[in-house]
């Protein structure tokens, strides 16, 4: 077994070019689950979390674009500055795991797992976020949606390095909400991420944990962007229980120790809805 | 740091509120628990557990471990030289499965090596080939006969009636319901672990442990290696909490088997999935209750029919049914009673002792029936708890008189006299980790409904049934300094810190030793039924008066005084009749005063086939009020306040008696809407933290709390034990808050989202 | 010990001010492990294996993190302070002492996690709110104590420290 531990992005990639099947190590708080366990044995771990590269933020301003080092942790998201430009991203980042988890997890960290239940993904599809990728050779950007390609799995390759991901700064309500059974520190049932831009005048939302992937609701999208009035940050009730409709529609749930199908389906319904009238708070 | 505290910490005497003696060892890090311990050319050992509930072992081969570099011993059932099985009132189980596997996580090999790695692979490499037997996991076929036995004594542990009164009354009001009570694990943090370490020879061992009762482990642990037992000697290893989980044996008999095998230390240390499967739990119960009153609300009669699942093997089930059906009427007057109680073996997860034992399945359901029948006559909940609250002088539905202080409606207004949370839901800050949903944001002030919700517990305290139940103590007083002996469990409770105080308050001495707790001197009993402030610490004070007297006669004999005149002022004799004044630090200069006690309670009565018997030791009671916010379309809930006024008899460490009642709490808020462990056909579904939820600092509310004083005659220092009632009633009343805010009927505990919304 | 791998890995790790050598290790162990099996630093505890309790709760280079989600080896060259390195045996710190005083120990096992969480909470907010101390420490399990003393004790400190308590 081998621990190399760069502290360059040009040093990862060449380790990760040597072996390019090396298990990714980054804040910890998934594969030392499985390594503690005995659940994963592993070869060679290449460790990204003192990858100074990998740390930095940087806001672009005038392209009102946000890009997050894979490196940067949730507790720093859910902090000033990062919060006040994703909210919905912000609040996702506050509820995971605990104070010490916020510490090591990292964005990064989260989009190679890229569990359905992963809170930080559904803001990250909502707001149709960028995957940016390297490898010695070359790098390419991914959307999201792409990116994702099932429960924990994705479309990096062999040699490839997740470097960051670029989000929109949107001058709209966000919100994110999920659903657990403990007031702290839980794994999501069910989450969802909603995010509005008025300037293209839409809606958009993401589910978690109702499915393999993280799912668009285009129809839900859709119906609530003829529905509101992003002037008045009004839109009817009816409209509020459609859109609800819509989402619980779009879920894919399954049964298991966590929660069953039925519910998850019902609580995104719920959850959506709550969060439309939240962004368009009168009747 | 300030001297106060360490002054307070020395000198504190009965009904001080001083911290503990071990606290800056446990707050620095440095107190050692069981898995701390270690010893030069330790090797570590692990246990290969079955993955099936039930199933054959058709061959095992060991083979593969033995190649395995590192590996120094692979044992099995063959190498078991002394009694095979083993447990606490019945030996049913295997130390290790020799033909049949009965449960997800039975022990059918254990191996020695040296690194914990090591151990991971070597049972890997052991080879076992099963064939897959029908698992038994409903209970009521264990009862109707339909499936057949999973084990040699049969698939029905223990079945007893209570029958009392006139069989034939009904009605005029009758409300029934049936309750459900999932599988609550005792998750105690501090994983099982021990350092055994063989005689020279191999010709005995001793084990440090984490355990409730020393000496019981002792004598089941020497049966299984056919040693005498004075050949096994047991030290108290540091106890991270125990809840029950540790009164039945796990690892002990393995690690000692390993490192008389190997003659080397071994150290054997659980991780947290393999806890869930090695030690019993909270039995998932089944209890259908129907109650007769009067149309004014008294209860006339009560029907009920408890079915407790009680797993693979019998543990202390027997005993946790006998508490369940002769609890079922709560701390409530009823003269009539048909009761019958199942106790039954399957192949989920054995079940023993939790916090409660049994009479957390009683309360339930009682108290479940009690807001029925307060609703069926136009009562609230507090009244018809008032009119029907029992008294010192009742009898019991097993025919056994209350003799014990017995203040239940003192509980109930008491309670109800705590203010309730001032702030509106929310809180006056609005901060949304007050709501239910917390971090999650799912809610806002506008979608949540409050309830508030009651629940009152009677709970036997010490052991029942005829059991000769009793403590050891051995003082020594020298120049001022007592030593305390006694092979009581510390598991975190706090008797170290009450022995003490006894110490202190009977000797008149400021400093007392606490000598280390093992097997050297006689049983203490066990650290569980609410019982070593009573029983223990009857024994320190049994111990403590004994070296008194003859303190006394000393300091008599040398000024000529009559023994009798002289008492403890302080820390000095003193004549009460004279004016004699003698240091106890000078009296008891030189010469050391040695006694030794034991503390036996009174006896008490095995049941009779109609379930009449005084069976019980003593009582204790306590009522809880909670408030809870609920989101009704999610099925979150937020538990904003608990109210409890406790029967504590004599609070002798307020602070100590603060800490069970939170505590305990919170494993009853856990009961009530978070903790349980998921079955599927035999198969755990949550073995870890991640997917059993325990409540959280964000969880737990703000508790209020009224301690009431009335010291019990019966008991030795007038003090009842404390640790079980605030897990007892907690549960049913955060229950009845989440119906009280929905309207809705909920039966069953945990009480889900789905429960609540779908 | 024989490594799976073959590999009798040696590196060096900065403990609460110390250089300590680590020998012979496997590099698949969690520095909760090397803490308390290679360094005999027996302070952390482990109760999940998977960062839900905080009981292993440690500072590497000021951050709080969960030693048992920590692969040892990339923690080389950065500063990591256990419960020992807190206060010198004997002389507790006040957060230590607090937990003492306000009955926040019972049986102890998640408590050095617990005053390594005081401890941080309390450095980047001297003042916190009930609320704040709730979440911040929502990370650390405890089975005995219902939190309750434990507030109470965090709440002591801040209030010894703002009316110039010593340190």
């Amino acid at each position: 077994m081998s621990v190399i531990v760069p502290l360059t992005l040009h040093d990862a990639l060449q380790a990760l070019a040597e072996a390019p099947d090396a298990t990714l190590l980054a804040g910890g708080t998934d594969l030392m689950v499985e390594l503690n366990a005995g659940h994963r044995q592993v070869t060679d771990v290449v460790s990204l979390s003192r990858v100074a590269d990998l740390c930095t933020w940087q806001h672009d301003p005038v392209r009102q674009v946000l890009t997050l080092g894979a490196g940067i942790t949730y507790a720093e998201i859910a902090t000033e500055p990062i919060a006040q430009w994703v909210p919905a991203l912000a609040q996702a980042a506050r509820t995971v795991g605990s104070p010490q988890i916020r510490n090591a997890a990292t964005i990064g960290g989260n989009l190679g797992t890229c569990s359905p239940a992963g809170d930080g993904l559904p803001v990250l599809s909502a707001l149709e976020a960028v995957v940016h990728l390297r490898s010695a050779t070359g790098s390419r950007d991914l959307p999201f949606d792409e990116f994702m390609v099932g429960p924990k799995r994705t479309a990096r390759l062999p040699g490839e390095l997740i470097t960051g991901v670029s989000v929109p700064v949107l001058d709209g309500w966000q919100g994110y909400s999920k659903v657990g059974v403990r007031n702290a520190m839980v794994i999501a049932t069910a989450s969802v991420a909603l995010v509005t831009d008025p300037a293209a005048r839409r809606v958009r939302l993401a589910l978690g944990s109702v499915g393999p992937v993280i799912l668009r609701c285009p129809e839900a999208e859709a119906a609530a962007a003829t529905a509101v009035d992003f002037h008045a940050a009004s839109v009817s009730d009816s409209a509020v229980e459609h859109f609800a409709e819509l989402a619980r529609a779009a879920a894919r749930p399954i049964d298991d120790h966590r929660s069953t199908a039925a519910y998850r389906r019902h609580a995104v319904g719920v959850l959506a809805g709550r969060l439309l009238r939240k962004a368009f708070p009168n009747g | 740091m300030t001297e106060a505290p360490v002054r307070d910490q020395l000198r504190g005497r009965l009904g001080d509120s001083i911290g503990r003696p071990d606290g800056v060892a446990k707050v620095q890090g440095s107190f050692e628990f069981s898995g701390d311990l270690t010893a030069d050319g330790f090797l570590w050992g692990a246990t290969l557990r079955s993955p099936h509930p039930h199933a054959r072992i058709v061959r095992i081969d060991l083979s593969g471990a033995w190649r395995i570099s590192g590996v120094e011993a692979v044992v099995t059932a063959d190498d078991v030289p002394g009694k095979a099985t083993y447990g606490l009132i019945s030996d049913d189980q295997p130390v290790f499965a020799r033909d049949v596997v009965r449960y997800v996580g039975e022990p059918v090999a254990a191996v020695a090596a040296d690194h914990p790695d090591t151990c991971r692979r070597a049972l890997a490499a052991i080879v076992v080939e099963y064939e897959l037997l029908a698992p038994l996991t409903d209970p009521e076929r264990a009862i109707d006969g339909s499936h057949e036995p999973i084990h040699p004594l049969g698939n029905v542990v223990r079945h007893q009636r209570i029958v009392r009164g006139d069989q034939t009354i009904e009605g005029p009001v009758v409300v029934e319901g049936t309750y459900h009570l999932g599988m609550q694990d005792q998750a105690f943090l501090g994983l099982e672990a021990a350092l055994a370490v063989p005689d020279p020879g191999s010709d005995g061992v001793e084990l440090f442990v984490a355990t409730q009762w020393l000496h019981e482990d002792r004598k089941q642990i020497a049966a299984c290696l056919g040693f005498a037992e004075e050949k096994v000697r047991l030290t108290l290893g540091g106890v991270g909490g125990a809840f029950g989980a540790r009164e039945d044996i796990s690892l002990q008999v393995h690690a000692c088997l390993l490192a008389l095998r190997t003659s080397r230390p071994v150290r054997m240390a659980y991780g947290r999935e393999e806890s869930f499967l090695g030690h019993v739990h909270r039995h998932p119960c089944t209890v259908f209750m129907r109650h007769h009153a009067h149309p004014d609300g008294r209860i006339r009669r009560i029907e009920a029919r408890f079915v407790f699942d009680g797993g693979a093997y019998a543990s202390t089930s027997s005993a946790v049914l006998i508490n369940g059906i002769t609890h079922a009427q709560g701390p409530y007057k009823c003269e009539h009673a048909t009761v019958d109680g199942w106790a039954v073996r399957t192949n989920n997860l054995p079940c023993g002792a939790m916090r409660g034992f049994g009479v957390v399945q009683a309360c339930f359901a009682h108290e479940g029936q009690m807001d029925k029948l307060a609703a069926a006559v136009g009562l609230d909940p507090v009244e018809i708890r008032l009119l029907n609250a029992m008294e010192t002088g009742d009898t019991l539905i097993t025919g056994q008189v209350i003799e014990n202080v017995a203040p239940v409606a003192r509980c109930i207004t008491e309670t109800a006299a705590l203010p309730l949370p001032s702030e509106p839901v929310g809180g006056h800050d609005g901060d949304p980790l007050r709501l239910p949903g917390g971090s999650g944001l799912t809610a806002d002030r506008s979608h949540i409904r409050r309830g508030i919700g009651w629940g009152v517990a009677i709970k036997n305290l010490m052991y029942s049934e005829a059991f000769d139940d009793y403590s050891t103590a051995r003082v020594r007083l020298i120049d001022g300094v007592a030593s305390v002996k006694f092979a009581t469990s510390e598991v975190g409770q706090g008797f170290v810190t009450i022995a003490g105080q006894i110490a202190r308050s009977v000797l008149g001495v400021d400093e007392v030793i606490i000598e280390p707790i093992d097997t050297s001197v006689g049983s203490a009993g066990s650290t569980s039924a609410s019982r070593q402030t009573w029983m223990s610490g009857g024994a320190v004070d049994g111990a403590c008066r004994l070296v008194r007297e003859r303190l006394f006669e000393r300091v008599g004999a040398a000024n000529d005084i009559d023994p009798l005149r002289l008492a403890i002022d302080g820390t000095d004799v003193v004549d009460t009749e004279g004016t004699l004044r003698v240091p106890v630090v000078e009296a008891s200069a030189g010469d050391p005063i040695d006694e030794t006690f034991e503390h036996h309670h009174r006896p008490t009565e095995d049941l009779d086939e109609n379930g009449q018997g005084n069976c019980h030791t003593a009582f204790a009671f306590v009522a809880h009020r909670a408030v809870v916010d609920v989101d009704p379309e999610l099925g979150l809930v937020k538990v904003v306040q608990i109210a409890t006024a406790q029967d504590v008899g004599r609070a002798l460490n307020p602070l100590s008696v603060v800490g069970q009642i939170e505590g305990g709490i919170a494993q009853g808020l856990g009961l009530a809407v978070m903790e349980e462990i998921i079955l599927v056909d035999g198969h755990v579904r949550n073995a870890s933290f991640t997917d059993y939820l325990l409540p959280t600092f964000l969880d737990m509310p703000d508790v209020v709390i009224s301690l009431i004083e009335e010291p019990d005659p019966m008991a030795p220092l007038g003090a009842k034990g404390v640790g079980e009632p605030p897990t007892i009633s907690s549960t049913p009343a955060v229950v009845a808050a989440i119906r009280d805010a929905l309207g809705k009927d909920l039966a069953r505990v945990p009480v889900r989202p789905s429960d609540i919304c779908l | 010990m024989a490594d799976p791998m073959g590999h009798h890995e040696q590196y060096a790790l900065h403990v609460n001010g110390h250089t300590l050598e680590v020998r012979d290790a496997w590099l698949g162990e969690s520095l909760l492990y090397v803490l308390r099996e290679r360094l005999g630093l027996m302070g952390s505890k482990g109760a999940c294996e998977q960062g839900e309790c905080g009981s292993c709760s440690v500072t590497v280079d000021g951050r709080l993190v969960c030693s048992c989600l920590v692969l040892a080896a990339t923690a080389v060259g950065q500063q990591i302070v256990t419960i020992e390195g807190v206060a010198p045996v004997g002389s507790p710190s006040d957060v230590q002492q607090a937990f003492v005083d306000a009955g926040a120990v019972q049986c102890g096992f998640c408590t050095p996690g617990l005053i390594m969480a005081a401890h941080s909470l309390l450095e980047r907010s001297p003042e916190p709110t009930e609320m704040e101390i709730r979440e911040e420490l929502s990370g650390n399990i405890c089975r005995c104590t219902g939190y309750g003393r434990i507030i109470d004790a965090v709440q002591r400190v801040a209030v010894s420290r703002r009316d110039g308590g010593a340190r």
